[in-house]
Formats: C-alpha cells, sequence, structure tokens
C-alpha cells in the first residue's frame, strides 16, 4: 500500500509539471496569435486608408491630400517641431479635471443611489433622462452661463463622465458581498466606519469599471467641445489645420487622438488591473 | 452558579416581523468562564438565529441576555462571533484581516503597540505566522478559517460564538480546526458557544451539549461531559452518549411529524 502510493506520487508530480508548463505555453501561444490579429487588423486600417487616398484617389486630387505618406511625416514633425506638445498637454488637462470633478460628484450619488432602495427609486428616472442627453448639446448654454474659455468645457466633460461612474459605483454598492457588512456589524462598526472601511474598498472595482467607461466618453467629447470659444488643445488644432488648409497636419491630428484614445484606455484598464481588489 | 456565569440567556423568546411562528420560544442558558457549550440541532431548527440573539446581532422578542451581569445591547467588544464563511475581506492582507475592527470606534482603545501585539499573539495562536503578509485569495479554506478566528481572538474574547465555522471543510481540516479550538480554549480560557449539526464534534469538543429541537425551537435535552480533552480515545463513553442523542433527536423529529400530520389531519 505504501509502495503503491509512492509511486503514484513520483508518478503524478512530473505529470503535473509537464501540464502545467504546456498550459503555460498554450497561454503564451494564445496571447502571442491575439497580438498578431490585433497589429493585423491594425495594419489593415492603414492599408485602407493608404489605397483609398493613394491608390483609389488621382493624383493632385483634393482626396490625396489625406494621405498616411504625408500624415505621418507630418506628425513627427509636428510633434518635434510645433506647438502640438503644448495643446496635447492642454487637452490632457481638461480630460482628468473632467475626470476629477466626475468622480467628486458620481462616486458619493453613487453610494448614496446603491445604498438607499428611496433614493434610488427617486433619482432612476432623472438620472436616465438626463444621461440620454448628449453633452454637446449642453454647449451653447454652458458658453453662456460659464463664459468663454476652459469653465463651460470643464461643465460638459464632467456632465459627460458623471454617468457611467455614478451609475457603475451604485451597481457596486449593491453587489457589496453582505457577509462583509455582517460582519461589520458583529464589530459594532459605526455607519461611517462600515462605509470607509468596507464599503469604499469593497466597490472600488466598480469604480474603476466607471472611469474606463468615463475616460471612452471623455475623450469623444472632448474633442468638439474644444472646437468652440478656446484657443487651445487637439480640437481647437484641428480647426486651425483646417483654416491654414494644412491637411496632412490635420491627419496627423487625427492619427494623434487616436494613439492617446488608445493609451488613455490601456491606463485605465492597467489601473483596474493593479487596484481592483482580488484582481 | 448564576452570578459564576459570563453570558447568561433567560426566555429567550424571537418572531420576526411579519412571521406566523416564532422561531425560539423560552430558551435559557448560562455559560460558565472557560465552558464550551456546543448547540446541536437539525438544520435549519434556529441555531444559527439563537447565536445572533447571544452575539447582540439580533435583539430577541422577548427575553433577555446578559454579559457578566449587564443585559446586552447590540454587540459587545469581548464577545466575538465567527461565521461559517471566513468573511475575510479581499483588499486586505491577512495580518490587517485580524486587526480589522480593533481600531473602531465601539471597541475599546488600544495603543498601537497593544493592537499590533494582539494582532501577533493571534496570529501566532492560530499558527499562521508564515501568511501574515498574504492576501485571503492566497489562502487555503482551513488557513481562512483559521485567519477569521484569529481574528476574533485579537479581541481577546470572554466569548466566542461559533457558527458551524467548520461546516464547509474537509475531514482532515475539520479534524485539525478541531484541535485548534481546543487549544485555543485552553490557552486563553475563553468561554465558547459553538453551533453544529455534526454530534461527533460536539460529543468532541464540548463540556455541555445542548439539543435544540421543535418548532418554534427550545431545549430538548442537555448533557454534561466530564471527559476530559483530547477524547479520540473515549469512543466507548462517546458511542453510548451518541446513541442517547441521536434517540432524543428522533423522538422529537416524531414527534413534531406527529403534530404536523395532526394539523393537516
Amino acid at each position: 500500500m505504501t509502495h503503491q502510493q509512492t509511486t503514484s506520487t513520483v508518478a503524478v508530480a512530473p505529470a503535473a509539471a509537464v501540464v502545467s508548463a504546456a498550459g503555460r505555453a498554450a497561454v503564451g501561444r494564445a496571447f502571442a496569435v491575439r497580438l498578431a490579429l490585433g497589429l493585423g487588423g491594425l495594419a489593415l486600417v492603414f492599408v485602407l486608408w493608404w489605397i483609398g487616398t493613394d491608390v483609389l484617389a488621382q493624383k493632385g486630387s483634393f482626396l490625396a491630400r489625406f494621405s498616411p505618406l504625408t500624415a505621418v511625416p507630418a506628425l513627427f514633425d509636428l510633434l518635434l517641431h510645433s506647438d502640438l506638445p503644448l495643446h496635447v498637454v492642454m487637452s490632457l488637462q481638461r480630460i482628468f479635471v473632467g475626470l476629477g470633478f466626475a468622480l467628486l460628484i458620481g462616486v458619493p450619488l453613487g453610494l448614496a443611489v446603491g445604498s438607499f432602495q428611496v433614493v434610488e427609486a427617486a433619482t432612476s428616472p432623472a438620472f436616465q433622462f438626463l444621461r440620454m442627453i448628449s453633452p454637446l448639446s449642453w454647449m451653447p448654454i454652458a458658453v453662456m452661463v460659464f463664459g468663454v474659455g476652459d469653465k463651460p468645457i470643464y461643465f460638459l466633460l464632467t456632465f459627460a463622465a458623471v454617468w457611467p461612474i455614478l451609475l457603475s459605483t451604485a451597481a457596486g454598492v449593491r453587489a457589496l458581498d453582505p457577509r462583509w457588512l455582517q460582519l461589520s456589524r458583529s464589530l459594532a462598526a459605526t455607519p461611517l466606519e462600515t462605509l470607509w472601511r468596507v464599503v469604499v474598498p469593497g466597490v472600488l472595482g466598480h469604480v474603476l469599471t466607471g472611469v474606463r467607461l468615463a475616460i471612452g466618453i471623455l475623450w469623444i467629447v472632448l474633442v468638439p467641445c474644444e472646437m468652440l470659444g478656446v484657443s487651445a488643445g487637439l480640437g481647437y488644432f484641428i480647426l486651425d489645420t483646417r483654416d491654414r488648409l494644412a491637411y496632412s497636419e490635420l491627419m496627423a491630428t487625427v492619427l494623434l487622438i487616436g494613439i492617446l484614445g488608445f493609451a488613455l484606455d490601456s491606463l485605465a484598464r492597467s489601473l483596474y488591473r493593479i487596484w481592483a481588489p482580488g484582481g | 452558579m448564576e452570578s459564576a456565569s459570563v453570558l447568561q440567556a433567560r426566555g429567550l423568546v424571537l418572531r420576526y416581523p411579519g412571521a406566523a411562528k416564532s422561531v425560539l420560544s423560552g430558551f435559557d442558558l448560562a455559560l460558565a468562564p472557560g465552558e464550551v457549550v456546543t448547540i446541536l440541532g437539525p438544520s435549519g431548527v434556529g441555531k444559527s438565529s439563537l447565536l445572533r440573539v447571544l452575539g447582540g446581532l439580533q435583539a430577541p422578542t422577548s427575553g433577555t441576555v446578559q454579559m457578566d451581569g449587564a443585559p446586552l445591547r447590540g454587540v459587545h467588544p469581548r464577545v466575538a462571533v465567527a461565521f461559517q464563511d471566513p468573511s475575510l475581506l479581499p483588499w486586505l492582507t491577512l495580518e490587517k484581516n485580524v486587526a480589522f475592527g480593533l481600531d473602531f470606534k465601539h471597541q475599546p482603545a488600544l495603543s498601537r503597540a497593544e493592537r499590533e501585539a494582539r494582532v501577533n499573539d493571534a496570529i501566532a495562536e492560530v499558527g499562521l505566522s508564515h501568511a501574515r503578509r498574504q492576501h485571503p485569495a492566497a489562502l487555503s479554506g482551513g488557513m481562512a478559517q483559521r485567519a477569521a478566528l484569529a481574528r476574533c481572538l485579537a479581541r481577546r474574547p470572554k466569548v466566542l460564538l461559533l457558527d458551524e465555522p467548520f461546516g464547509a471543510l474537509d475531514e482532515v481540516t475539520r479534524a485539525e480546526m478541531q484541535t485548534l479550538l481546543l487549544k485555543v480554549v485552553a490557552d486563553t480560557g475563553t468561554a465558547a458557544v459553538l453551533i453544529t449539526h455534526d454530534i461527533d464534534e460536539a460529543l468532541l469538543l464540548s463540556d455541555r451539549i445542548v439539543l435544540l429541537g421543535g418548532a418554534p425551537a427550545r431545549q430538548i435535552g442537555q448533557w454534561t461531559l466530564s471527559l476530559p480533552f483530547p477524547r479520540d480515545d473515549a469512543v466507548e463513553e462517546l458511542g453510548t452518549l451518541r446513541i442517547e442523542i441521536l434517540t432524543t433527536l428522533r423522538n422529537a423529529v416524531r414527534r413534531q411529524n406527529s403534530d404536523v400530520s395532526h394539523a393537516y389531519a
């Protein structure tokens, strides 16, 4: 019996090691395949762009001015020899201010909506109503109320970003493990202690999901917002290139907006991986 | 005897608002310092509800619970409750989980050094010093339950209330945890009320076994065990007692079933 057990243990151990090594290799292969497919997809977009502007369009036509063959060099030139980096900084600053305000408003409201059914019932239709109004449609009113400059942009960005954060936070509160709340009750926690020590850390993952959704919306809303009443930022820069008839620079800026948005989303995703509980 | 008990329950009745029937009716218990009482009963009889009342988590409909002679109003800092689920907070390390709640406003004020000492002692007592910086996701079921026990011990409880704390563990881990509980009770002198539906667990761990049965639940039997611990070799004495308890339990279930069939006849 003892002998049998020994041999079976010996036989099992290397098998398990082989399986886990093979498992790791399979995971690595799957990742490599995904990466290759993703890069292939991106390359395809560039090829289609090139075909549209260089192969199908006639030489010297209007469309040909938006070619990647001129846009990519223009991008490097702009980043190195123009004030485009300042416009980028300006735009990113607006994103983070808008996100900050949205967090300051959305998280406490979300906690209240998720914690109290009365608040949820009272606010849910109003929030769904407000959420479905395009933030851009408030633009004229925002400019009239807040004047020309950064303030109306902050308002519009906050208004756009607050909903995903609020709704995710509320969903997070409803998804809290009731055993954690029972534990905090059994330790005679005050409501404030339960909030800070159990609820807030417990909903952090959901808040970060909301932040990721919010960043996506913010980046989309930002560019049109910057096309009105300000003299800096990527939205302003696009109109500026149009007015200067610098079409390769216009395309270069469009390209840069895509790259920065992609980077912001990756950042939000890695924040989620680092901070989300158990993640 | 009455003045000597740490936790005392008299005439506990519990009826949830809107419910047709009471869960508990007229339950009494006097827990002596250092005593381990097991509340044994079939699943769903109301054991957990009773424990919640004893722990101050649920106010009884009538009757009183006294801790050190003073009426219990809400949760008492020296009564610690461990649930079937370890309920560790996934974002805290084991160490921080054990320390969780020690600095709460309604807990006795402790200096940082005292808190650290208590956490260290509690973790050492359950044998988890090597894993103190790990997060719950990295712990096995048995380790997590040890950590939950350490969280109770860090409060230096006079009474430990355990709601089927080993119910979800495998046989081997369960036996280890039972041994650990005996050691903890011997080391710290805490009294304990253990809820279980496992007769063998009750026989191995208790100074006294209280059998809960009927609907609403009340005490239908009580046995005092004076055998020394560990009881692994006391098969004969425990076997006799086991049959006695089982018979009492079966009779109670039969009576209850005939009550039910009368009611529907």
